[in-house]
């Protein structure tokens, strides 16, 4: 029998063994899962994330039902009307659902209009009719009666999106300032190391707070978002560009870098087509484990009040509503944007560790 | 040794004035101060606001009140006077920095406690059922912020009938004289804000000391000491793990500096009196010599704490030499 070779190239052998890394693809697919989540979150929503309902404030997530009262089975799946009554002794709010009233809920169904890439549009993935005056609450809603399932899902569009421009932001810093620091050396490098121990001989959290105050309270809740970027961008890039400056000191001795200069290639040339390239790989892998960091940040300054602010709103920002006791106790469905955090930030570090094997060069192929 | 250590702290000493003067500028950056809160207080007139200002020394050039500032330090030891408390700064630090500590160190013994012999576990049983659940939960931990692991074990804590949640005592133990039972209710008070704050760091150091073990399991000495027919208890505890654990080490002296800024949010979340909700109201208010002494300490912290870090890995580990 004839034994079939075949020639891989390095690019190959790194996209196998990452599809090896059964946690890692769990990773990348949860995360493609979560973005498309987010970027078609109008779509997805079925109702408007900052319409306030006065009648169902603190409204428990209404459940989904398959079988009615009365034992009957249906395939499409229907809610019931939420009752809002008071305990005659507590005066504690209690929901019941009122099993008269039923409203199944329809794929693609037309609710309220919004802009999605430039179109007008007000078809919806799914919802209830909405001329029935059924309403329906996936995570419930929060004391305003916003729907807390839309709000998650434009939460997570400020949240996930902080990071990806946060890292932008970062790298194009880190790797400047490592790249000069790592090839020119002498003064220059001397300085930027300095002043990377400076902002390093921080602890992380005070002085991201101290940062945010700087943010001024008249801004537009678009440039605070801006404002955040920028901080966790700030205290981010200097782990980068060390990585960077350690592969230029590296590599600028190397022959291939000689040869180069020899053939007469200029700085410019020998940093952006020689050295560069080669420490792609390192980038890559550093981006996707820098997204932790930046979730995290945004998260915990947005939690605390002095990150993104409202109008706009962020997974941080919906559990600074879960903080109080009574919240905890009468209305927990409050704390469901964290658990978005928690699977987000654990997929990317899924995602970063495969990256890191698989982008090791000396690993042999899976 | 003692150079290394004195060459160490000079260098600190440059460093130190560059934070004060980083601590300032972003002081200084933020917009308004202190008196902010009166413009819109409509018994305050203007020109008493201008009056506070002066009396706080607010309205000279911010070099002046700079080098103010660090004259007092460096000539009285007085990191200045706080605006909200209308008491010194350091006075004020200083009685906070006890919980803080005690939250602190408790977290770290705790992750130590608990990380160490499950690294070993890990190690020693690689790949077996309990080693991926431990690793799992490892990366749990490093996922999930430590604010949100408070709100959860506070609602968990809820659920299941505890009422020693937030705070560090229960109502009637505060301010009373110490007992055993006062002691206890501290501890049932006290686990929370331990697994909150701890939880990833003691994930991080399973992490490594798993990977360190698992690298000195393969050197040629261990192989050498199992085939001399010493017990396998042996091989691991009195020679592979006294050399896994030396990297560990120098961790100790980060930990401390990082615990106590890792404090602070959680501490919002669960009201313990440490340093992180006074931080966060003097932010606030614009309190601005009690944020930057604030800052400059944990700074300071940090590089005692790498000072530290050193010099431990230098004792833990002879193979160490300075120059």
């Amino acid at each position: 029998m004839a034994q079939e070779w075949k020639v891989l190239s390095q690019s190959q052998l790194m996209l196998r063994r990452f599809k090896a890394h059964r946690l890692g693809m769990l990773g990348f697919f949860v995360l493609a899962f979560l973005y498309l989540l987010v970027i078609f979150a109008p779509f997805i929503a079925p109702t408007d994330y900052l319409v306030q309902r006065r009648d169902y404030t603190n409204c428990p997530p209404t459940k989904l039902h398959w079988r009615d009262a009365d034992g009957r089975f249906s395939l499409r799946p229907f809610v019931y009307g939420m009752q809002r009554s008071r305990d005659p002794i507590t005066l504690e709010v209690r929901w019941e659902e009122d099993t008269s009233r039923k409203y199944p809920v329809y794929f693609l169904v037309r609710g309220h209009s919004y802009k999605f890439l430039g179109f007008q549009c007000d078809l919806h993935l799914f919802g209830v009719d909405a001329d029935s005056g059924g309403q329906l609450f996936l995570f419930g809603t929060d004391r305003f009666g916003r729907d807390l399932f839309a709000r998650t899902l434009y939460g997570g569009r400020v949240t996930l999106s902080v990071g990806v421009f946060g890292i932008l932001l970062s790298f194009l810093i880190g790797t400047a300032m490592g790249s000069i620091s790592g090839y020119y050396g002498g003064r220059v490098d001397n300085a930027i190391q300095r002043f990377i121990e400076l902002l390093r001989s921080f602890p992380r959290i005070p002085l991201w707070l101290a940062l945010s105050v700087m943010l001024p309270p008249n801004w537009s809740s678009v440039k605070v978002y801006f404002g955040v970027v920028t901080i966790l961008a700030f205290l981010d890039w200097t782990s980068l560009a060390r990585v960077v400056r350690g592969q230029f000191l590296n590599l600028r001795e190397k022959e291939f870098v000689e040869a180069a200069r020899a053939l007469g290639a200029g700085d410019r040339s020998i940093i952006f087509r020689h050295i560069l390239p080669n420490i792609v790989s390192y980038l890559v892998v550093t981006a996707t484990l820098s997204f932790p960091g930046m979730i995290m940040g945004e998260s915990t300054i947005s939690f605390l009040g002095l990150g993104i602010k409202e109008p706009m709103t962020s997974w941080g920002l919906l559990l600074r509503d879960a903080q109080s006791m009574d919240v905890m106790r009468m209305q927990p469905w409050l704390m469901i944007p964290g658990i978005f955090i928690v699977v987000s930030v654990l997929a990317f570090n899924f995602m970063g560790d495969a990256l890191r094997d698989a982008f090791d060069p000396f690993a042999t192929g899976a | 040794m003692a150079r290394y250590i004195l060459r160490r702290l000079a260098i600190m000493v440059p460093m130190m004035v560059l934070i004060s003067i980083l601590c300032f500028a972003v002081i200084k950056l933020q917009p308004g101060d202190f008196t902010t809160q009166y413009l819109t207080d409509p018994r305050v007139t203007p020109e008493m606001v201008a009056q506070i200002r002066a009396r706080l020394g607010l309205d000279q050039p911010a070099p002046l009140q700079y080098w103010t500032w660090v004259k007092g330090i460096l000539t009285r030891g007085d990191f200045g006077y706080s605006f909200a408390y209308k008491r010194p700064v350091q006075e004020l630090i200083w009685e906070r920095l006890g919980w803080t500590v005690v939250v602190a160190g408790a977290t770290m013994l705790f992750s130590w406690v608990v990380a160490i012999p499950i690294g070993i576990y890990s190690a020693t049983h690689k790949y077996s059922f309990l080693d991926y659940f431990l690793t799992f939960i490892g990366f749990i931990g490093v996922s999930i912020p430590s604010f949100f692991l408070a709100l959860v074990l506070m609602y968990l804590s809820l659920r299941l009938g505890g009422t020693a949640v937030g705070g560090l005592f229960s109502q009637q133990y505060i301010g009373a004289p110490w007992t055993w039972a006062k002691f206890v209710d501290l501890l049932k008070h006290l686990w929370i804000p331990l697994i909150a704050i701890g939880l990833s760091g003691t994930a991080g150091l399973i992490r490594l000391m798993r990977a360190n073990l698992l690298d000195v399991l393969q050197a040629q000495y261990v192989v050498t000491a199992r085939a001399k027919g010493l017990s396998e208890r042996v091989v691991i505890y009195k020679h592979a793990v006294r050399n896994a654990i030396n990297p560990l080490i120098s961790l100790l002296g980060m930990q401390l500096p990082e615990l106590i800024s890792g404090t602070i949010v959680t501490s919002i979340v669960l009201n313990l009196p440490t340093m992180g909700p006074f931080f966060y109201d003097a932010l606030i208010n614009g309190d601005q010599y009690l944020v930057m002494t604030f800052l400059m300490f944990s700074a300071f912290l940090m590089l005692l704490g790498n000072l530290i870090a050193d010099i431990l890995l230098a004792w833990s580990d002879p193979r160490i030499r300075f120059e």
